[in-house]
Parts: C-alpha cells; structure tokens; sequence
C-alpha cells in the first residue's frame, strides 16, 4: 500500500484517497465551440504514459481537498505532490 | 517408543509436562514442543499420507519448509490446516492428521477466537529472529530506531533489548513504501498486523534443499539440518541408524550432532553414490542438498536473483526498493558451498519426489518439457509444483534446476519461480478481523427510527441506511400492507419518514452562480422562498442525481439529493469547486442528519398539518407549490416544503432532527381522525411510479439523457453552460434509436430486470428492445403497471410487448409513462 504526501495532511496510507484520473485537462473555456470530435477528446481521451504522469487525487478520507502529484506509472513510486492551483515542477 | 534424550534441548522445559492428542491417541510433550517435535520423541515419526497418491509420509522439516506433516488442530483453537513443525504445543491440543487438504467444518464445532487487527509505525522492522537478524535490530536499537522484529517460530533466542519482539508472527507480504502485514498466532491470539515501517530488513534465512531420487518422500527421509535441530532445540533423537547423503560440509556436521546424541552414523555418502539403494537399512536417512535463501519477500517486491556457484543457489541482485535490505544467510553469508547436484540419475524418475505436497516427481516435470514447456512457470502451472501450502519452500529451486538440466541448460539459466502474499495461508476471519457483523459498515438510523421499530416496520437497507419498507397490520402480508398504505395517500393521507434523503447547505456570495453549472435548471433565477427541481449530469451529459433547491436567501440554498447518492454529490461539489472553480465563493455542508424530514401527502394533508397546529398559512394561493414556509408546528420550529413525489398535495415538513419524533407523533396524532397512515418506501415507490417519476439509480443507470426520460422540459435552453450541456448534442446522444422511458400496462406483474422482445419468436436469443424497471401493483388502478427503457419508446405507444420468462412470456402494452391523475389535479388538494 501506498504512502501518499498530502500536501495539506503529510503522508498517509493510500486507502485513504481517492484517484481522480489524469490532471492539468481544464475544462474547456467555450464548449459550445468544439466540434464533437474536440469534445469528445476532452472528454475520454486521457494519456497513459509508461512513467512519470501527473494525475490527481482527493484526500477523501482526511481532509477531502483534491490535489496534483506526479507519478511514475512504472515503479507506483510518487515524485511529488503539489496543491490544487501550483504549478506543476519542472 | 521414547525418542527423548535423557538431556538437552534449549528450547523445551521439562519441568513443564503438557498432555495432547493426536489422531486420537493421547501423548505427553513439553512445553517449547512443537507438535511435530512432541510427536517425534513419542516414536510418532509418520502417519501422515500424500494428498494425491496416498504414499506414507512423515515429518521431513522442523520448520515452514515442512511439505508433508499437515494437521488439523481442533482444541484449544481451530485451524484448518497447518504443519505440525509450526504448531506450539499447549496443553489440550488436540489434533489430526490431514493429507494435505483442509477441510471446512461446522461452525458451531470451531472454538472462536477473535481476530483483531492492528496498525502500528516503526523506523525498522526486522523479519526474522536469527542471529542476523537480532543484529540488525540491536543497530536499529542503536540509532534511536524503534524497532519491531517478528519470527514465525514461537521463540527467538536471545531477544535483544529495547526490540519488541512478536514470536508466532508470520509476515505475510511486504508492499510498497514499507507496508508489511504479519500474521501473530497462538492459542489465544489471532492478531493481523499492518505495520508501516521506514526500513525492512529481511533476516529470512535459508531452507535446506531437498534432492530427488528414488523413494525420497518414504517416512524417514528427513532434511540433515531438521534433525539436528530436533536434538539440539528439542532433545529429541529421531532416529538411531541414520544415513546421510549431503553435498556440502553442514550436513557432515549435522550428522555430527545426531551422533553425539548417540545414533549410529551407519554411512556417510556424497555425489556419486548410490543413494536410493543404500536408504534401505536405516531408520533415519539425512538429506543435505545445500541451501536455498529464503526470498520469497525479496522476489514479491521486485527483488532480482542471481545464481551463485559457491552455493550452486539463488542470491539477492539488487532491484528491490530502497527501504529493503537482506541481511545474513537470506543474502548467502554464512552458508556452506555446496555442489550443484538435484537429482540421482535413473531410467525410471516416477519416484523421484520433488513437491511432495502436490505429489509431483521429475517425471511429472519431463513429461510437462516433453509437451514443449521451456518456463518454469508454465511447469508450475501445469504441474501445480510449488502451489501447495508450503507454497514450493522445498521445491522451488529444485524444480528450477531439474528445468534447466533436463533442458541442458546451465543451473544459472531460470531461477524459482515468482513469489507472491500471502507467504503462507490465512482466514477470511483474519482479513476481516472485527469488520464483521453490525461492525461490517456502518449502520444509520433515522431520530424515528425507535418509533418504526415499535411499530413492527420491515426495514430495508437503501445505502447504509435503515428505511422502515411497509408497516404491516395485524397480520398483513407485504402486498395487503403497501396496497393499504397507498390508499391510505390516494384517499385521506399518509406520512413518510423522509429524513434520509440527502441534504446539502450552499452557502456563499457565488452559491446561485455555482448551482447553475450543476444543475439542468437554472437556479439563480429562483425567488428567496422557492424550490426548484433540477437534474445533475455528469460531464457525459448522463443523468447522475436529481433534487431539489430551496433558495434560503440570496446566498444560501438547500439542496436535496437521492438517499443513495448524498456522498456523491457533495464529493461532486467539492470536485469542480477545488479544482475547476477555486475562485466560487461556495462553501457545502452535509446537513443530512441535521434535519428530520416528515413528509404528509393525501388530499386531507392540509387539514392535518391545521389539524397539528401552525402559524404558516397553508391556503393554496398563499402557500403554492413548489413554495417553503418557515414558522412553527405543534410549538416547534419547522420549514415546511410544498413539494410532492406521490402526486398528491403533499409537504414535506423539516424540522431539527433532535425534535424530529416528537414532530411525527404530534402529526400522526392529529392525523388519526383523517386517516393517516404512516408508509414506507414501497408504497413511496408505487405512488411515484403511478406519476411516472421516475427514481435515478433505478430507472437510470448512468447511461440515460433527461430527453431519454423524455424530460427535455427539465433542461434550459439558454445559451448558458452546465455540466453535461455539450455532451447532450454529441452524436450518439441525440441518436434516434435511443430508448427511451415509456410506462407498460402488462397482462400481470412483471419482474424487475425483464428484458423486452418486439416479437416472441421462441427461438432464443432473440433481439431486445428494452427492458423493465420498475414494476408494481397499483392499488390505486387495481392492475399491474411498469415503468421500462425501451428503443423508440415515444413513438411506440399502443404497440405490444413480450417480456419471455422462464415461466412464460408475458406480453404488455406500451404507454406514456404516467397512470394516474395525467392532468395533475390532485397536487394542489
């Protein structure tokens, strides 16, 4: 079982999050704009990188705020969490 | 015949006599005995038989590693099945040979112990007890570590100080980031440990390898190393006229230290010598094949392996993460050279056992090369080598190199195969520990729960609550109680304990700007005083709940959720609030079991809540529908919602859930001389379905627009944007064969799930349509009716229907969705 750095708890056991998918995909500014194809891309198509990948999670059985990290899908090992708005490390 | 020596054995205490049974036959042991030791020194060396092809076979281990000695163990505690060399022995044990297979017994037979669970941090944990690993914990102790040291075996030798040490405790798997899960077992214990620890060090040891050749698995054939440990740990000689076959220098010495207890050392042979013949005139035959480190842990995270010739074995190769270390003879230090000899060669390899436990010879393994295998995986899984309880502690590596060599292949060339948790078997009780029973989830209950329960109410579970279904009356079945109950709403008046429907608190200068993205309706619109009822989408334009706003004030809304899906939406909520729109000035709070919810419908509603007694007007133009009054009922302060589920005039009275009950009774009190009945949730869904609304989660299922409902009318038109907007103009969502939710009138009650055919062929498959929903008696119409998805729905009204069953096939008309009161009369009393 994972330890996962809550950038707002510290680091507990990964029972108690929840993982929310791909991060950094905002939510388009105009979807009345994009084609389905364009919509359609936001709304399935995610990557799935064999290494490091920023996703989010959600703190859901502490203090339920969402946050960013960066993992590498290949050793479940996470480089770095960071809070919802910071931006991503180089 | 007494195989203990008159003295030694560091581990027994001979002051101490402890009486058990065994296969029925009383014994008298020691304590620090383990079952298998206490069985040897009463002469019990065999007795045991192969699980597969029945052969005699007796203790061959004094450890984990054992393949053959399995038991029973039915008193002081139950276990299903275990090695004798890993049981302690207490006083009263009781137990029973088994061939290798458990058994699953009556549960009031079994003595309960209580698992437990617990969950405790270190800087290091040391698995293992050894020599090495008692070092390593001493270093630990040393840094200002706290420091954990578990050892399967129910002794450690020499525990160091400041170390908590946990004997009887096997590790059953080491995970990611230090997290380790161990089982303590005595009689009295049944503990699982979840420890998390900065650092693990694998102290795990070596077995002793195992050789194939003919009649290897007959009662007598013992590793050289288990013997001595039965003289030295236990005092115990197993037997006088012993032989030994070793390929390194730690057998010769364990032979030494059988004869210094006085047996007859009657042969010493090494590689090249005729083994199988030679077996025949001892009672003790010692096997020494070299050692094999013990790495199961180490493999299961990852760990490589590299072939060591000194050892001819298997040794850690980096790999494994950071936080784990391998310390003493588990990374080969210590351990005596051997040569790299498996298996004696022989035309006929049928007897030449290398898992005895899954009765497999190198036969078996040359028979599974021969069909083409190459992989000692696939050899292990067509051959189940290694699958059995001892989990291949003895097998492993051997099965591996007799791969190799018959394949002419150099003993580098594949290792054992891969390891994973659990290392050894484990119970479900253990998993599950106290989670069991009413601690299995929890249990919530409504402030009127008490009165439902003196009522005789049958519950039913929606989520983890406990909602009352149907009140029955002397004597009522389910159908005569839910059919009075609706009645009862149709033609005076009913009240339902609503409290569970879930409730969230909008708070904030943007709370309106916020509910407008989530909901299909728009909700900033909506006067201080009002309700308003809305769908919300997921992203896939899906319907995913629905419920109502009430505007509270210009910043302030109460909104309402299905039972089942209050934690989903405020998750929801919180989700784009944190992440999409972190500029919202929008604060949720649950308030669910905050608020008491009575609900009254019926036509005389409105003289039952004048009847309880309020300050609120409740005449139609100053109380309309879809409206909320606050004020006070029966001298309590409450908020009453004009919102109705049934179709009848209904409110929906809220009130502090601490005042909750005694709101009920003043209600049904007052009620009484009208003919209030209280009802449940069954009854609630005959009544909604007889409307057509519809219930998410039961007439939807996440694949369902609000057009496929056929409730386009709840989404706005407006240019402006909410969650689920775009995806409701994607291609598939406006496809035209679509199903869509139409009402059925069937010939009877059809089952919930039906699927529904277009022509009853009888020839199965046949193409579906659709299928039912919902399905009820009304006793409002006195007949059946549906609610169902079925392809074009709309534009099938009138057509016929066949829903093919096991029983028969029952055919139904298709119609709108809606049964009773189409005009809507009946809402405003």
């Amino acid at each position: 079982m994972l330890l996962i750095r809550c950038p707002w708890c510290g680091p507990r056991d990964e029972v108690e999050f929840h993982y929310g998918g791909q991060a950094h995909i905002g939510y388009p500014e105009s979807p009345d704009a994009l084609s389905d194809e364009e919509w359609a891309d936001f709304l399935f198509m995610r990557d799935n990188p064999w290494g490091p990948f920023r996703e989010r999670w959600h703190h859901l059985h502490g203090c339920r705020r969402w946050f960013n990290a960066v993992r590498d899908t290949s050793t479940h090992r996470f480089v770095v969490t960071y809070r919802m708005g910071e931006e991503p490390p180089a | 015949m007494s195989r203990r020596l008159d003295a030694g054995g560091s581990w027994i205490d001979r002051s101490k006599p402890l009486l058990f049974r065994f296969d029925d036959q009383g014994y008298e042991g020691f304590e620090g005995d383990t079952l298998a030791s206490a069985l040897l020194a009463n002469g019990v060396e065999g007795g045991f038989t192969s699980p597969i092809l029945s052969r005699p076979r007796g203790v061959m281990t004094a450890g984990p590693e054992e393949p053959n000695a399995f038991v029973e163990i039915s008193e002081p505690w139950f276990d299903t099945i275990v090695a004798a060399t890993m049981v302690e022995l207490v006083d009263g044990l009781v137990a029973g040979s088994r061939t290798g297979v458990g058994r699953l017994p009556d549960p009031a037979e079994v003595p309960s112990v209580d698992a437990t669970h617990r969950h405790v941090h270190v800087e290091t944990l040391v698995v293992g007890g050894g020599a090495s690993g008692r070092r390593a914990a001493v270093a630990a102790v040393k840094r200002g570590d706290r420091v954990l040291l578990m050892d399967e075996r129910h002794r450690v030798d020499a525990p160091p100080e400041d170390v908590t040490v946990l004997p009887r405790t096997t590790v059953l798997g080491v995970y990611d980031d230090g997290y380790v899960v161990a089982h303590e077992r005595s009689a009295t214990v049944s503990c699982l440990w979840h420890v998390r620890a900065s650092r693990v060090v694998l102290a795990t040891g070596a077995h002793e390898r195992f050789v194939a050749f003919a009649g290897n698995d007959r009662p007598g054939v013992m590793l050289a190393s288990a013997a001595a440990t039965y003289v030295e740990r236990f005092g115990v000689l197993p037997g006088e006229r012993v032989g030994i076959f070793t390929t390194n220098d730690s057998g010769i010495r364990s032979a030494e230290a059988l004869r210094a207890a006085g047996a007859d050392i009657a042969y010493t042979l090494g590689v090249g010598q005729d083994l199988s013949a030679a077996a025949e005139d001892v009672d003790l035959l010692l096997i020494s094949g070299g050692w094999n480190p013990n790495l199961t842990l180490w493999r299961s995270l990852g760990g490589r392996l590299r072939y060591d010739e000194q050892l001819s074995s298997f040794l850690p190769d980096g790999g494994g993460p950071s936080w784990l270390e391998v310390v003493g003879s588990a990374d080969g230090r210590g351990l005596a050279a051997s040569e790299a000899f498996w298996l004696e060669p022989a035309g006929d390899y049928s007897e030449h056992f290398v898992d005895l436990q899954r009765d497999q010879t190198v036969a078996d393994i040359a028979e599974a090369l021969d069909a083409g295998l190459v992989s000692v995986e696939h050899v292990k899984r067509v051959t189940y080598i290694g699958t059995a309880i001892d989990q291949g502690r003895t097998s492993g590596v051997l099965t591996a190199a007799i791969v190799n060599q018959l394949l002419g292949a150099g003993p580098e060339a594949q290792g054992p195969t891969g390891a994973r948790p659990p290392s050894v078997p484990i119970s479900y009780a253990t998993i599950a520990g106290p989670d069991r029973g009413d601690l299995l989830d929890p249990i919530r209950r409504t402030r009127i729960h008490s009165w439902h329960e003196e009522q005789d109410a049958v519950f039913e579970d929606v989520g983890q609550w406990k909602r009352p279904r149907y009140f029955p009356r002397g004597g009522e079945d389910i159908d005569a109680a839910v059919a009075r109950e609706c009645l009862a709403v149709r033609e005076a008046a009913g009240v339902l304990d609503a409290s569970t429907l879930g409730k969230i608190d909008v708070v904030g200068p943007d709370a309106a700007a916020f509910l407008d993205r989530m909901y299909t309706k728009r909700m900033s619109t909506l006067p201080v005083g009002s309700i308003r009822y809305g769908f919300m989408l997921g992203l896939d334009g899906m319907v995913a709940d629905d419920g109502v706003a009430m505007r509270l004030g210009e910043d302030r809304f109460l909104v309402t959720t299905t039972t089942g899906n209050a934690a989903m939406v405020l998750d929801r909520f919180e989700e784009w609030l944190q992440t999409e729109w972190p500029d919202l000035r929008v604060y949720c709070t649950s308030v669910t079991e905050q608020w008491t919810d009575v609900a009254v419908a019926g036509p005389r509603a409105r003289e039952v809540l004048a009847a309880v007694g309020t300050d609120i007007d409740l005449a139609p133009e100053a109380f309309p529908f879809m409206t909320f009054r606050d004020g006070e009922m029966a001298g309590i302060p409450v908020r009453i919602a004009r919102v109705s589920f049934t179709g009848e005039l209904s409110y929906e009275v809220l009130v502090d859930g601490r005042r909750g009950l005694e709101l009920w009774t003043a209600v049904l009190t007052a009620g009484t001389p009208f003919g209030i009945a209280p009802y449940g949730t069954e009854a609630m869904h005959v009544l909604r379905a007889e409307k057509g609304f519809v219930i998410v989660g039961q007439d939807t299922d996440g694949t369902v627009t609000p057009d496929d409902l056929g409730m386009s009318w709840m989404v706005r038109k407006d240019d402006s944007d909410f969650i689920g907007r775009r995806s409701l103009r994607r291609a598939d969502s406006v496809r035209e064969d679509r199903k869509q939710l139409v009402g059925l009138v069937p010939d009877e009650l059809l089952p919930e799930g039906a699927q529904l055919v277009e022509v009853n062929t009888g020839q199965i498959p046949m193409p579906m349509i659709g299928y039912v929903t919902s399905s009820y008696t009304s006793a409002a119409l006195g007949r059946p009716i549906a609610l169902a998805m079925v392809e074009r729905g709309r534009s099938r009204h009138g057509e016929t229907v066949y829903a093919p069953l096991p029983g028969g096939t029952i055919s139904a008309e298709i119609v709108p969705p809606l049964f009773y009161d189409p005009e809507g009369t009946r809402r405003d009393g």
